[in-house]
């Protein structure tokens, strides 16, 4: 019977792991087609999106089995509690990934008025918020988990600016105002990709601990 | 695009780090404590003969609370309950040392006279043990003994109240002076809890009410010790790990003889502090 659950709790972290792998190259794939404006990349992610939204909803079923059949306790049901909800961060990021893409396909068919933001910093920080949190989850690393939440606040700041740029670049370009809402948005979906990162990062520290430090509970 | 299913996806959760107590240190984590408590232990040890059975166990059982213990076989939980109402006094070689007191009183005292304990910290047993008499005798027994009735219409009321508590009135009321014997194993074991509950009992002790019933007469005893819950102190000794979840608001976990964890029951089985507290609630032991 324990046997068992224990099985089942190692295929859902394999699962889990994998559907993260899937998400970064997302985000990955994601940052390229900002830095290169690539539609065809862009499309890419948006055509594979099902499959991320497949094994979220497999990845579901599988903790709601296990836990109708084995009512799991202690750091069992911890385990359980945080797959279910670091499943639900990893699809969303995956759909801002996706809305990057359909911003970049927008804005590559638009007329290039001369300006560009540069994303780069601000796309390689939310990726390596996300590859860190998953690797606090591996690691059971609270302190990696700790990181990923304090760099949350530097994403915030980077939003701000690009809103602070945006707002002023339209006052400049009012003909290009489209052109620069899409790539503001580009910022916003970055942003939220950061917060669904520290979410994770905040589901392994109560994985671990036993805590919730959501909410600035820390 | 699959080299993403990289070496992490393929390594395995390691084990959380040392948040919780080891598995070599056997002191207790935890409140054992109580305000106002009904019964207070104090450290108490058990003997069957030469072998040690307790080891140095200190706990509050407070009012009107359920509290559950749980651990593995053998590990001192029915003995420690045994404890509360003298009723390893009828092992041979069985030693109790330590302090043990209800109401402030040593139950240990040897002026204490253990009948009338015995009703005020009453026992329900594994196996469902109704007297080869009739439900009606069943309940009236004790408080005839105790002498708690003055009158047959008083004792008919102690009777009636009991088995109302019991949550068995209703489907024996028309039976009553028939064997209890007779009664389903679920129904046989509300009965022994209505006869505990006659002779007025403060606490309640249970040692695996359950272990022989099937879910449903399990589910109506759980619903009932939810209600009992607001007149008695109620320990239960029980092997299910759900049950404890499910009917007690503290949870103290036993192991070898020791008291190794007691908390509220909702941290012990989201957030035990002691290795062996989770090991043992998730299944890991041995």
């Amino acid at each position: 019977m324990t046997r068992h659950l224990q099985k089942e709790l190692e295929k859902i972290k394999k699962r889990i792991l994998s559907l993260g792998a899937l998400v970064e190259d997302r985000v990955r794939m994601a940052s390229q087609a900002i830095e290169q404006t690539d539609p065809g990349m862009a499309a890419r992610i948006v055509e594979t999106d099902w499959e991320i939204d497949e094994n979220e909803v497999e990845i579901e079923e599988e903790c709601l089995k296990i836990l109708a059949l084995h009512q799991p306790v202690a750091v069992d049901l911890r385990f359980l509690v945080a797959v279910i909800k670091i499943n639900n961060d990893l699809e969303r990021i995956a759909d801002e990934a996706m809305n990057i893409a359909e911003r970049v396909i927008s804005i590559a068919k638009r007329e290039d008025p001369g300006y560009r933001f540069d994303y780069v910093a601000m796309a390689s920080k939310s990726e390596n918020m996300l590859k860190k949190s998953l690797d606090a989850l591996v690691n059971l690393d609270v302190d990696l988990a700790f990181k990923v939440v304090m760099c949350d606040d530097e994403v915030d700041v980077m939003h701000r600016e690009a809103y602070q740029r945006t707002c002023r670049e339209m006052s400049h370009r009012p003909e290009a105002i489209k052109y620069l809402l899409n790539y503001y948005l580009i910022s916003r979906h970055l942003e939220r990709i950061a917060d669904h990162a520290t979410n994770i990062a905040e589901e392994v520290i109560y994985l671990v601990e036993g805590e919730i430090v959501r909410h600035g509970k820390f | 695009m699959v080299s993403a299913l990289d070496a992490r996806s393929s390594r395995v959760v390691s084990q959380p780090p040392t948040r919780l107590g080891s598995r070599e240190d056997l002191r207790t984590i935890g409140e054992p404590t109580v305000v106002d408590p009904k019964i207070r232990c104090r450290h108490v040890d058990v003997f069957y003969g030469d072998k040690q059975a307790i080891f140095d166990v200190s706990l509050d059982i407070g009012n009107k609370e359920v509290i559950a213990m749980i651990g593995p076989s053998g590990c001192g939980k029915s003995t420690f309950l045994r404890c509360l109402n003298r009723m390893n006094d009828t092992i041979e070689g069985c030693r109790v040392s330590g302090d043990i007191t209800l109401d402030g009183q040593n139950i240990y005292d040897e002026k204490q006279d253990v009948v009338p304990l015995r009703a005020q910290v009453g026992i329900v047993f594994q196996k469902p043990n109704p007297f080869s008499k009739s439900i009606w005798d069943n309940v009236a027994y004790g408080p005839k003994i105790h002498g708690l009735a003055e009158s047959k219409p008083e004792l008919e009321e102690i009777v009636e109240t009991s088995l109302r508590k019991a949550g068995l009135w209703e489907e024996v009321k028309d039976r009553l002076h028939q064997p209890g014997t007779g009664l389903s194993g679920g129904q046989q074991q509300r009965l022994c809890i209505a006869r505990t509950i006659a002779v007025s009992p403060e606490v309640i002790l249970m040692d695996e009410p359950c272990s022989a019933l099937d879910p449903i007469a399990t589910a109506k005893i759980e619903d009932l010790i939810d209600e009992l819950r607001n007149q008695y102190s109620i320990v239960i000794v029980t092997h299910s790990m759900q049950q404890a979840a499910r009917v007690s608001q503290r949870t103290a976990y036993f192991h070898l003889g020791y008291l190794i964890e007691v908390g509220q029951t909702q941290q012990i089985f989201t957030t035990p502090r002691h290795r062996l507290t989770e090991d043992y609630i998730t299944g890991r032991f041995g």
